[in-house]
């Protein structure tokens, strides 16, 4: 018997029955789809997440002050402008490209009786390439704003939204930040949510300004974050070889104990991405439990058949079919019917996951739901391998009857 | 003499439990080719274990049974199936045709499962018109009439070109007269291709149209028309 031949009398045997098989398609359907849509919107999760984190930067190093998980640490020293200054050094550092110090805190804006609880960002002007700020309007704070401690500020649209209630038009207005006055410099591109909060509800002010006068530290030097820009993508790890060696000699720590952290962008991306990746892989294991159940519905659906096939099979070994055939006649019937509930399957879930993507774009969500290849290489052998599993015992079973037993059976 | 059937001292057992049945008890026959056999026996008496074993459904506990030429009491399932395509053809009481396919692919369904790949259609249709259905070969058996049915199941039995042919009780859901033409299909097929035919029936009269009468009784062989064995 040719494969065409077997395929299309499983197909008419299917044919049928229609109503069992198509509940039984079904149930792998159900499998197949909740698979795919599960993995793509995953996926999507994770293509969103990391695109935002990208939108970063990658060459970017954090440097905080404090040990992280280390309490051996003893009088741990802050890092400070100076420390900073230090990076720039073109020999200790040659990876890096620009450093950016911050200094950061809460206070609150208000102009004419309105007011907005805001975070309060000390930078220097390195501070614009280095985060990649653009501005809606007006410009950023400059060299001379910092070495004359200016009272000028560039605010974030929220902040503008809860002040003047307008985005344009503000460069020159004066707002009061924690009652000193501020003139306004510039105003921030809206840069929607990201991970790291909201980037729209901030108020940059020169950094030797909000040392003076916003926010005060024991340390006067001190800055909470330092932002390093390594000079490239590959650059990074050196980038952070070079830093650490600087602040340990500079804080002269023990061996093995530093006092400050240096984290990666890299290495944030990475964690997502493993949080991400086993995110995506519970939701498809969850929805692969329904295609197992879909698989337990052919193995019974199949059991029944044999059942009620049984002089068939007594008289197709009457005429000569050898066990393998009475097997592979089975076994191509339980793989077609996960075949097609495959297929099915794989267009539905990828209905779902389109769905799935309008809605979140409809409801301002930047979120496309991802169907690759692999989520569809997985469903497909996966549903296939659910058939000829589920399907071995039953035909096996069928191949197994003694034709005499079967002939006679009523 | 050219033996088709050649069958000696044989035996079967069922065990029931912790009973054993004994079907047959040394039954010993022989059947020339060509010939019309008709078996007969009460109810019990091994007839259709007999049948069973000269089909090639099942296999003796012991004795040696020799189906043209190649002994096959001790073959495997595999290679019973292959005996069973090749050298006999079977013709049911209730016909069991594949209700899903017309009648022109359940002739042809022994080809397949023979490996034939060329000229099966040829092969199935010649054989159908043979039985006198040529005219009905795209019909699917709810549409034909028991005699009809049975026609095509003959002409299912006989496109390998079987050495033997086995019916049981070829007329035992037909009526009288419908049962008499099939009857008349076989002898006359008979007749023509020389296949030897064995029919297993309780009607007397058909056992008078066969050549010889081969009687079972309590799992032995009472060779009536002939010598005693």
């Amino acid at each position: 018997m040719n494969l065409l031949q077997l395929l299309l009398e499983a197909l008419e045997s299917l044919n049928s029955n229609k109503m069992r098989s198509g509940l039984t398609v079904l149930g792998i359907v159900i499998g197949v789809a909740a698979v795919i849509a599960m993995m793509a919107v995953g996926n999507g999760a994770q293509a969103s997440i990391l695109g935002s984190i990208n939108g970063v930067g990658t060459n970017l190093l954090f440097v905080f002050s404090g040990a992280r998980n280390n309490a051996a640490v003893k009088n741990p020293r802050p890092i400070t402008m100076t420390d900073a200054n230090a990076m720039m050094d073109l020999y200790a550092a040659p990876d890096i490209k620009a450093v950016a110090p911050v200094l950061q805190g809460n206070a609150i804006a208000d102009f004419g009786g309105n007011t907005k609880t805001t975070t309060v960002i000390g930078v220097t002007p390195d501070y614009y390439p280095v985060r990649n700020i653009s501005l809606l309007d007006g410009e950023f704070i400059n060299q001379s704003n910092q070495l004359g401690r200016a009272s000028v500020a560039v605010i974030g649209v929220d902040v503008a939204d809860a002040l003047f209630n307008r985005r344009d038009g503000l460069v020159g207005e004066t707002i009061r930040i924690a009652n000193s006055p501020f003139r306004i410099v510039g105003v921030l591109t809206p840069a929607g949510g990201s991970s790291f909060g909201s980037q729209d509800n901030e108020v940059l002010v020169p950094i030797t300004t909000a040392q003076a006068r916003l926010i005060t530290r024991p340390t006067p030097d001190a800055v909470d974050t330092v932002y390093v820009e390594a000079t490239d993508f590959s650059t990074v790890g050196a980038a952070s070889d070079e830093i650490s060696q600087i602040l340990r000699t500079r804080h002269r720590t023990q061996v093995g104990l530093d006092d400050f952290t240096v984290f990666t962008q890299q290495s944030i991306l990475s964690t997502v991405q493993n949080v991400t990746g086993v995110l995506t892989i519970f939701l498809g294991g969850i929805a692969a439990i329904s295609l197992l159940v879909g698989g337990i519905g052919i193995m019974n659906i199949m059991l029944v058949s044999v059942t009620e096939r049984t002089r068939e099979i007594g008289l197709r070994k009457a005429l000569g079919a050898r066990k393998r055939d009475i097997l592979i006649q089975f076994l191509v019937e339980s793989s077609l019917l996960s075949l097609i509930g495959g297929i099915i399957g794989i267009l539905f879930g990828w209905l779902i996951a389109f769905v799935v993507g309008r809605i979140a774009t409809a409801t301002g969500n930047n979120f496309t739901p991802v169907v690759g290849m692999d989520a569809i290489l997985l469903a497909t052998l996966f549903s296939a391998a659910v058939g000829l599993f589920f399907g071995i015992y039953p035909a096996n079973r069928a191949a197994g009857l003694e034709p005499v037993e079967a002939l006679r059976y009523e | 003499m050219d033996l088709v059937v050649e069958v000696k001292d044989l035996r079967k057992v069922y065990k029931m439990g912790e009973v054993e049945v004994e079907a047959l008890c040394g039954a010993t026959l022989t059947i020339q080719r060509g010939e019309v056999v008709a078996i007969m026996g009460p109810s019990g008496s091994g007839k259709s274990t007999m049948m069973n074993i000269l089909g090639c459904l099942d296999r003796p506990t012991s004795g040696d049974y020799i189906l043209d030429g190649q002994s096959v009491a001790t073959l495997n399932d595999d290679q019973l199936a292959a005996i069973r395509n090749h050298k006999v053809g079977f013709v049911f009481q209730s016909f069991n045709l594949l209700s899903r396919q017309t009648a022109l692919s359940n002739v042809e369904l022994p080809l397949r499962y023979a490996g034939q790949m060329s000229n099966r259609r040829q092969r199935a249709r010649e054989a159908l018109e043979a039985v006198g259905l040529g005219d009905r070969i795209t019909h699917r058996p709810t549409e034909l009439s028991g005699g009809q049915q049975q026609r095509v199941a003959i002409a299912r039995a006989i496109v390998n070109d079987p050495a033997i042919v086995m019916a049981d009780e070829p007329t035992g859901n037909l009526d009288s007269k419908v049962g008499r033409e099939i009857i008349a299909l076989l002898l006359n097929l008979n007749k023509q291709r020389g296949t030897t035919l064995i029919i297993v029936t309780h009607d007397a009269a058909i056992g008078q149209q066969a050549q010889r009468i081969i009687h079972i009784r309590d799992g032995m062989v009472e060779d009536l028309n002939g010598d005693r064995k």
